[in-house]
């Protein structure tokens, strides 16, 4: 990170993603409409389950099919796995020692042990449905086009059915101790941007919609974002045109979502004082929670409804055409495109992931951060900044303890 | 506890799913952690103690010019020296760029790529230096992971098979999908260590953990051939997470399909 300060005013502020670039969107150029689900889930560790379900809905759409019933919400379920699992992980491991004043979980846990081990219970949890479901915690090996390539059984569905309950507990827990953090002050004015269904909190269903007025499905999301390369970084920077810079994830969702998070989340979000006007960057943390006991509560019921369907996928047939898909990663929105041929040779690719979509939001807290914080010395400074970075839960998580600041004062 | 080994987890060009399987090891880690001196492991922590380290564990291939310099260092303040998955192992998806011009492929993905600092190829770390232990899979299997760690503990070597996965697959009672189904399995020739998941999915072999010991990637392939499965399924079927492994290399350029321009009408 780059920071120049002109004459005692911060001057600009550059946040330098140096992630090796690994070229997903040239090497899936001339392979098989079937292979990105497996491909593009080793774009992260972290949220595989994101990448493949909007690889999925992408490659569908372009097919013309639409997954839906219980095979759709065996998908939801998986995703809910995610985000406990990610969430959970974010949550304890990285943010939480921030706010306690400790360098990592290893320290936090010397002193919090209990907190520690709940939270790596609840992770577990999470793991457990991604590894039922998806067949492997990270690059599960069950999804695919249409569907599955097995279905869980009545005893592994019951069996998760105790481990959820279990979490729902634990997350409740878990919302009441983050919210009684100290949150450092800082507003943000951005444009937020989630999905938004009207019967549900936004996963994998609704429209593209803003607090400013946006309101698109995925295809049109595609048109409206412009990636920009800047020269400091590999990430690539996406704005919406005409509307600049946004805000992406948990804050954006919660935003525009608040009304339909289950109500054991929705009370405990009330009972933290954490509403849907929130623009803290630092309370993400709590928001990261709340979703997370959504996300619990919302895998019990997926459970509870569940009907077996006749197979474990819907036939996917290729077609020439072009296919759309958006969904929300952990970290937020994430956008596939396809162009395929009509054998269902890929033939063009797009892939936005949240963290570009963030980048430039990302560096506008840092420069109001740093602007009213210069009285700090530089490392002082440089662990306020890290904390603000992971309130956005980069998808460079590798590098989240990453930062390498270099102050240039004028 | 006295004398705590020091441990230095690396990440190079990857997905961070292998340096996670660490920390999603929920029932052991705390143990581990007090087993071992976790010294610098930014996944986890931002403290950062200066080696040199007992163990280092390197994630990812080396596919920058930095990078290069940087894994020398690595080698240079690590007593043991371990590299886990298939892109620290044999350059990853990643390697696809090696049978491919990368200045294309950056001219895809970025409008300028003059700012794209990369090299022509993604390779494994035993590339560059000396690797003591390598942990295949992708991801790598925690089950292995803890067995490494306890075998540096008790300064023994770890038990890693390299046996096909068939062996697993046949002990977890699987139906062969290969000759039941007709599935274009990878097994036969890939390594063990997944506990044989796919085929447990209903599902064929796709090769995370690389080629097995001694592969027969020929009679694979004269099989796959006879169940009518098409040269270019064959070709795409090595070139993924393991493409870079010389066997599944050779393999993949053994049916290698004709190229479009090259196929007169």
């Amino acid at each position: 990170m780059l920071v120049d300060i002109e004459d005692g005013a911060v001057s600009n502020v550059q946040l330098r993603i140096y992630e090796p670039p690994r070229f997903f969107e040239a090497f899936l150029v001339g392979r098989a409409y079937t292979e990105p689900a497996d491909i593009t889930a080793r774009i992260c560790g972290i949220c595989p389950v994101a990448y493949q379900m909007s690889a999925c809905l992408a490659l569908e759409d372009a097919c013309g099919v639409r997954v839906e019933g219980p095979l759709h919400d065996l998908r939801r379920l998986l995703y809910c796995g995610e985000w406990i699992e990610s969430h959970t992980l974010h949550v304890h491991l990285l943010h939480a020692p921030d706010f306690l004043g400790f360098d990592g979980a290893i320290d936090l846990a010397q002193a919090h042990r209990a907190e520690v081990e709940r939270g790596l219970e609840l992770k577990k949890i999470g793991n457990e449905i991604v590894e039922v479901i998806g067949g492997r915690a990270i690059h599960p090996v069950n999804v695919r086009l249409g569907g599955f390539y097995r279905l869980p059984t009545r005893k592994e569905r019951r069996d998760l059915r105790e481990r959820v309950l279990r979490a729902i507990d634990l997350a409740t827990e878990v919302v009441a101790w983050v919210g009684g953090f100290d949150f450092p002050e800082l507003t943000h004015d951005h444009e937020m941007v989630a999905l938004v269904d009207p019967d549900r909190y936004g996963v994998m269903d609704g429209r593209v919609i803003s607090d400013r007025g946006l309101d698109v499905d995925a295809a049109g999301f595609g048109a409206a974002i412009a990636e920009e390369q800047v020269p400091w970084s590999t990430a690539l920077q996406a704005h919406l045109l005409e509307r600049g810079n946004y805000l992406v994830g948990p804050m954006a969702r919660l935003a525009l979502g608040y009304g339909n998070l289950l109500p054991p989340a929705r009370e405990a979000a009330q009972a933290v004082g954490l509403g849907p006007d929130t623009r803290n960057p630092f309370r993400s943390i709590v928001t990261r929670a709340v979703e997370t006991l959504h996300a619990c509560v919302e895998a019990l019921e997926i459970l509870d409804g569940w009907e077996e369907p006749e197979a474990p996928a819907v036939p996917v047939e290729p077609r020439a055409g072009e296919g759309h898909g958006v969904t929300e990663a952990p970290r937020g929105l994430l956008y596939h495109r396809y162009v395929l041929d009509e054998d269902g040779t890929i033939l063009e690719v797009q892939i936005t992931p949240p963290t570009s979509q963030n980048q430039a939001t990302i560096e506008h807290d840092l420069f109001h951060l740093v602007e009213r914080s210069l009285d700090l010395d530089d490392l002082t400074l440089q662990h306020l900044a890290e904390q603000a970075i992971r309130n956005y839960d980069p998808c460079i998580s590798c590098a989240t303890h990453f930062l390498d600041m270099e102050v240039r004062r004028r | 506890m006295v004398n705590r080994p020091s441990l230095a987890v690396w990440k190079f060009a990857s997905c961070d799913g292998c340096q996670l399987t660490l920390l999603d090891c929920e029932d052991e880690l705390l143990a581990v952690a007090e087993a071992v001196d976790i010294a610098y492991f930014l996944e986890a922590t931002r403290a950062a103690a200066e080696g040199p380290y007992d163990v280092s564990i390197v994630e990812g291939s080396v596919t920058t010019p930095d990078d290069l310099a940087r894994i020398q260092q690595v080698r240079a303040v690590s007593r043991t020296l371990v590299t886990i998955g298939a892109c620290a192992t044999a350059g990853g998806i990643q390697a696809l760029r090696n049978f491919a011009d990368v200045r294309e492929y950056a001219a895809i993905v970025y409008a300028d790529p003059r700012y794209v600092a990369t090299l022509d190829r993604s390779t494994p770390i035993s590339a560059h230096v000396p690797v003591d232990l390598e942990l295949r899979g992708c991801p790598i299997d925690k089950g292995q992971l803890l067995e490494m760690i306890g075998a540096l503990l008790a300064g023994r070597a770890p038990d890693l098979p390299r046996y096909p996965v068939c062996i697993e697959c046949k002990q977890a009672g699987n139906p062969c999908v290969l000759v039941a189904d007709g599935a274009p399995c990878l097994g036969p020739v890939t390594a063990a260590g997944c506990g044989a998941l796919c085929p447990r999915y209903q599902r064929a072999c796709f090769g995370c953990f690389g080629p097995s010991e001694q592969p027969d990637t020929a009679s694979l392939i004269d099989a796959l051939v006879a169940l009518g499965h098409p040269p270019e399924e064959i070709h795409r079927l090595f070139r993924t997470f393991n493409a870079g492994s010389p066997p599944f290399e050779e393999a993949a350029v053994s049916v290698e399909p004709p190229r479009r321009s090259e196929v007169t009408p």
